[in-house]
């Protein structure tokens, strides 16, 4: 089941580049929650302090407070601890290239040393089922690899890969912004089943990709988050003029 | 008119690509040609079982030296492509950007182009002992650390081929560093890595010098590794300086069947590495 992410203060840099400067929002359990902006408005980086993986960057640097669920992920935790709470899905289709879909589905299960055969074949199907890739692939599970798939397989592959791991919050970082629209639609419906049992954060350039999928969307500009409201308020009727603008395609 | 100098010049620039290909093959295969023609001629059954016979008297053959190379060089390998990779890793992996990793990469580089004699001699000092004399452990070793250097940078830049999006697909599974290093970045590099250990391999394969010091060379069987042992290479320095013809004969057929051998042991172990690999695996 998801959880609801609570931000308080959150700042972030890059070097001496101050890319998120004082964001606070709750993002509610089982929702999924759409943050839009124009491109490097620091919606990446946010998703990124949800999981911990801004700071693998050696110059990256965040303070602030992060809640998933009770856990102060910055206090509380490692972060290999928060990441298994939280799954993350890029930009770009990245599956392990010598893996085949099997192992990949499974890597995250065993690469932290689970090993138990029958369960994992058991999460594996089940994953491709969630992530809506079981019949494509189900007679190559472990004769192919998943650098083989379509970018739109490999896309829910890397879904699956996530799921896998059984995480609370799904983190997807543009997710269909290098897929053709028939994949991209098959994302969208992913997102809308996947709610239900996860809370997810979409970053996405795609405006009716956040009206179709979000019930909450966050507008970020220089930094900062401008507006987060329901989405139909966002698209509508938002209470800030740069939200305004930017919706209605004025810049950005 | 700008069309006929178009194709012109496509036409001289596919000319002189041509010409540098055929003059970067044609010496390899005038070589394998060479060795093969005087070679071949002389490679019977005698000369893959039988020892050397004493100078003047024909026949004999090389045994000794062909299982005395692969005992040499599987003690190099065990020592060198450990060793090597294990540095490589650290190279690209856990010590980036320090003055530690720094100075190793500085010193594989100088360790790469030290002279083959002077790896030898080096070994000769620091090895071979009264109690130790010239033997095929101080021969593995000069061999060995002669493939590291090779290996270290291999492994370097193999891994640093590897895309980021990968290492960072692993630690957003909440996989710790070390062993997406170990599982995920370092399998996805292995086919380079591999070449690159079959790139030293083949490379000390073929050195004498540093065996004169260690290895010694040996006319006699023996496998053991506190006792000197004979090579190919040595063998083939040996006959071809020989005022014999039929030795003269024995170094060509040494030099192909060492040839032989290292395409051999290069095609197994890309055989045995590449099976189990998946279709569409990049």
């Amino acid at each position: 089941m998801g959880v609801g992410i609570e931000v308080v203060n959150l700042n972030a840099w890059y070097a001496a580049n101050h890319t998120l400067q004082d964001i606070n929002l709750n993002i509610p359990a089982n929702h999924a929650t759409a943050l839009i902006g124009p491109s490097g408005c620091g919606k990446s980086t946010f998703v990124r302090c949800l999981n911990r993986m801004h700071e693998t960057n050696p110059i990256a640097r965040v303070t602030g407070t992060v809640r998933i669920g009770d856990l102060d992920i910055y206090n509380d935790a490692k972060p290999v601890e928060i990441r298994r709470r939280v799954g993350m899905v890029f930009q770009r289709p990245n599956p392990f290239p010598t893996m085949s879909i099997y192992d990949n589905v499974a890597a995250g299960l065993k690469l932290n040393g689970y090993s138990n055969r029958r369960v994992l074949d058991e999460i594996v199907e089940r994953s491709l089922k969630h992530s809506a890739l079981w019949d494509e692939v189900k007679d190559d599970l472990k004769k192919k690899s998943g650098a083989s798939l379509s970018g739109g397989q490999q896309q829910r592959l890397c879904i699956a890969r996530a799921l896998a791991v059984d995480p609370e919050v799904l983190l997807m970082d543009e997710p269909a912004s290098a897929l053709d629209p028939v994949s991209t639609s098959k994302i969208e419906d992913l997102i809308f089943q996947l709610k239900s049992q996860y809370t997810i954060v979409i970053v996405t350039h795609n405006m009716q990709q956040a009206a179709r999928v979000a019930e909450k969307t966050g507008f970020f500009l220089n930094g900062r988050m401008v507006e987060f409201d329901s989405t139909h308020k966002i698209f509508t009727n938002p209470s800030d003029k740069r939200t305004e603008d930017y919706i209605t395609g004025r810049f950005g | 008119m700008r069309s006929a100098l178009r194709t012109a010049t496509d036409g001289l620039a596919t000319g002189l690509a041509v010409l540098s290909t055929v003059l970067v093959v044609a010496p390899l295969v005038a070589i394998f040609v060479y060795i093969i023609y005087k070679g071949a001629s002389s490679l019977n059954w005698a000369f893959f079982t039988q020892i050397p016979k004493p100078e003047g008297e024909s026949g004999g053959g090389m045994a000794n030296a062909i299982v005395g190379s692969a005992v040499l060089l599987g003690l190099a390998s065990l020592i060198g492509v450990p060793i090597g990779i294990a540095a490589g890793i650290f190279l690209a992996e856990f010590g980036r950007g320090t003055k530690l990793a720094n100075a190793v990469r500085f010193t594989a580089d100088v360790l790469n182009g030290v002279p083959s004699i002077v790896m030898g001699v080096a070994v000769y000092a620091l090895i071979v002992t009264p109690q130790m004399p010239f033997s095929a452990i101080s021969g593995g070793v000069a061999l060995g650390i002669m493939m590291i250097p090779t290996v270290t940078r291999t492994t370097e830049e193999m891994l640093l081929m590897v895309p980021h999006s990968v290492r960072e697909a692993a630690l957003a599974l909440g996989v710790p560093n070390w062993r997406s290093v170990l599982s995920i970045t370092v399998k996805t590099a292995s086919p380079g890595i591999i070449t690159g250990c079959m790139l030293a391999f083949a490379r000390v394969a073929g050195e004498t010098a540093p065996l004169i010091f260690t290895a010694l060379g040996n006319t006699n069987w023996s496998v053991a590794l506190n006792q000197p042992i004979a090579a190919l290479p040595l063998e083939i320095y040996r006959y071809a300086l020989s005022p014999y013809d039929d030795q003269h004969r024995l170094a060509w057929a040494g030099a192909l069947v060492l040839i032989a051998l290292i395409v051999a042991a290069v095609s197994l172990v890309r055989f045995v590495t590449s099976r189990g690999v998946l279709k569409g695996a990049s």
